[in-house]
């Protein structure tokens, strides 16, 4: 367990370094600027700003001083939102952001898990035909369509829930269920695969051949493989979450790190789009190192 | 051509998602010519207007465009945005995976490497990144797209080359010395085509997502084209007025991305049994 450890750790941190100098060098080689705007600005104002933010240096310091400065939290000012720090963005989007997609996976994997595994255990028939055509769809249905819809009907429509912004947890119910919607068919079509394959094996027929109840056959011998598949998608289901939350950020106007990356995008806010995409890379290199621990705990073939 | 590639038995349960698919396109591609408004015109004489109005047969928008042209059109765009970044990842992912295949040992080790770390990289934000840095062009749109789509094809055709190369007709091509390029133009690619057909139906509705999420952003395709993903931020800005407006261009493109979902994970499993 320990190797798995140290040898995923060797190609996270590696990943990290590179996508931060990618993503660098990607907004550096960017034509247009920040001070691009409509009206130009003066050539003496012009130079005093590129030269408080550092822009006229050559590309390898502004590197080293820009990684410098993350290995200290420290991810500058905000070209836009002129009063902000980066890390003040950061600080007020992210916990909305987190409880977002936390709320959402714990939905997402209750309803998939429930649904993959009743699907199982009813192979072949009707019900396991319709349950996984659900989930089809339900991978199919991009969150900007599923959070209008819902709003329409819930919000517009029935008037039971907030269209849209943050004022108490009744705001934050249409976005994370459209947020769950896509990875919970995802997980149901995981679990029901890993569970009829798990169902299958020799070990269980002979669990099943001493008299083991369907029920201690199930929760003792076959859940524990069939997760397997399940945890190795954690990782894409953590990124999902993450892009997702961008979009329902933006549809039900929360003030999230999804957000301040659009808004940065759609500026080229070069520090702030950066830093998000920072800590988007390494939450989900985080998730995919913490899928592989699970990974290796589920299925012991795999610690190696 | 791999025989499991033929429409024969068994090919009934595929009709529905095939015939709803080649509805659209034969709508998108036909439909605008037969309408009397474009869909970059404002008819100023009807702006907003409810469907079943004379002149526009499912209303028009907030500026008075015809809403049924620019579904239809939108539809058009965003299926030829999906088809050519699609393409870009089918060349770069099967001449990856390919290379890396035939090579083998070190060659193929370090190129699955590559492949493995950008698994773990946040696509939609790469490709947002791209489109931030290149300034939002559509040819960017599909080729950034098709830069970031190619993972998967490039994975499968992989393990399918390293199958194939321990084929007797393969070997006994080598025997009797075939150059190694006959070798993978006139042996390999052709059979690596099953394969890689039934993954690149299922990249092109992934595509359609990643088009889509990008245009209802901003970052995707610009006015005044149009694709769904932008007419599915129109309509959700309109949407208590005319929830239709929301409902159209939303319901094509799910439609679009059920049906190819479901035709590339039949042709999938198929070719898996």
């Amino acid at each position: 367990m320990r190797a798995l450890i140290l040898r995923r750790l060797a190609t996270a941190l590696p990943t990290l370094a590179a996508i931060l100098i990618l993503s660098f060098l990607l907004m550096r080689l960017a034509p247009g600027g920040p001070f691009d705007g409509e009206r130009p600005l003066d050539p003496e104002t012009r130079a005093a700003l590129v030269e408080t933010y550092g822009l006229d240096e050559p590309l390898p310091a502004q590197i080293a001083r820009y990684v410098g400065r993350i290995a200290h939290g420290d991810f500058g000012p905000s070209l836009v939102y002129r009063d902000f720090t980066v890390t003040d963005l950061v600080a007020q989007g992210l916990p909305i952001s987190l409880t977002l997609g936390g709320l959402a996976f714990l939905l997402a994997l209750g309803l998939g898990l429930g649904a993959g595994l009743t699907a199982a255990a009813f192979t072949g028939h009707r019900a396991d035909h319709a349950l996984m055509l659900l989930a089809t769809l339900l991978t199919a249905l991009p969150t900007f369509v599923t959070g209008p819809l819902l709003v329409l009907v819930f919000a517009l429509g029935l008037g039971w829930l907030p269209v849209s912004g943050l004022e108490g947890p009744r705001g934050l119910i249409l976005p994370v269920i459209a947020l769950a919607l896509p990875v919970a068919g995802a997980i149901a079509k995981l679990s029901r695969a890993g569970l009829a394959e798990a169902l299958a094996q020799d070990h269980v027929r002979t669990a099943r051949a001493r008299g083991l109840s369907p029920a201690g056959v199930l929760l003792i011998h076959a859940l524990r493989p069939a997760l397997v598949p399940v945890a190795s998608y954690a990782g894409p289901a953590a990124a999902g979450l993450l892009t997702g939350a961008v979009v329902i950020e933006t549809v039900f106007a929360l003030p999230g790190l999804g957000r301040y990356f659009v808004q940065g995008a759609l500026n080229r806010d070069y520090p702030l789009v950066l830093a998000v995409v920072t800590l988007y890379a390494a939450l989900i290199i985080l998730f995919n190192f913490f899928a592989d621990l699970l990974y290796g705990w589920l299925d012991p073939r795999a610690r190696g | 051509m791999d025989p499991s590639l033929r429409w024969g038995d068994g090919g009934g349960i595929m009709r529905p998602p095939l015939v709803i698919l080649g509805l659209i396109v034969a709508a998108a591609l036909i439909g605008p010519l037969l309408l009397p408004w474009p869909y970059d015109v404002i008819d100023w004489n009807a702006v907003r207007v409810p469907p079943l109005s004379p002149d526009h047969l499912l209303g028009t928008d907030s500026i008075g465009r015809d809403l049924l042209a620019r579904t239809l059109v939108g539809t058009r765009v965003t299926l030829a945005v999906a088809l050519a970044a699609a393409l870009v990842s089918l060349l770069i992912g099967v001449g990856w995976g390919a290379i890396a295949g035939w090579a083998g040992g070190k060659v193929d080790e370090a190129m699955m490497r590559i492949v493995d770390a950008l698994y773990a990289l946040p696509f939609m934000f790469v490709v947002i990144l791209l489109m931030v840095v290149f300034g939002r062009s559509i040819l960017l749109v599909f080729l950034g797209i098709g830069a970031v789509e190619w993972l998967t094809m490039a994975r499968v055709v992989r393990g399918q080359v390293i199958v194939l190369k321990q084929r007797p007709f393969i070997l006994a091509a080598e025997a009797a010395g075939a150059p190694p390029r006959a070798i993978i133009l006139r042996h390999l690619l052709p059979n690596v085509a099953g394969v890689a057909i039934a993954y690149l139906l299922l990249t092109v509705p992934q595509v359609v997502m990643i088009e889509s999420f990008l245009s209802f952003l901003g970052l995707g395709v610009q006015e005044p084209l149009t694709s769904l993903g932008i007419l599915v931020k129109d309509g959700a800005d309109d949407m208590d007025i005319a929830p239709h407006a929301l409902l159209l261009p939303g319901g094509v493109l799910v439609a679009i991305l059920l049906s190819l979902t479901l035709l590339g994970e039949r042709l999938r499993d198929r070719m898996a049994a």
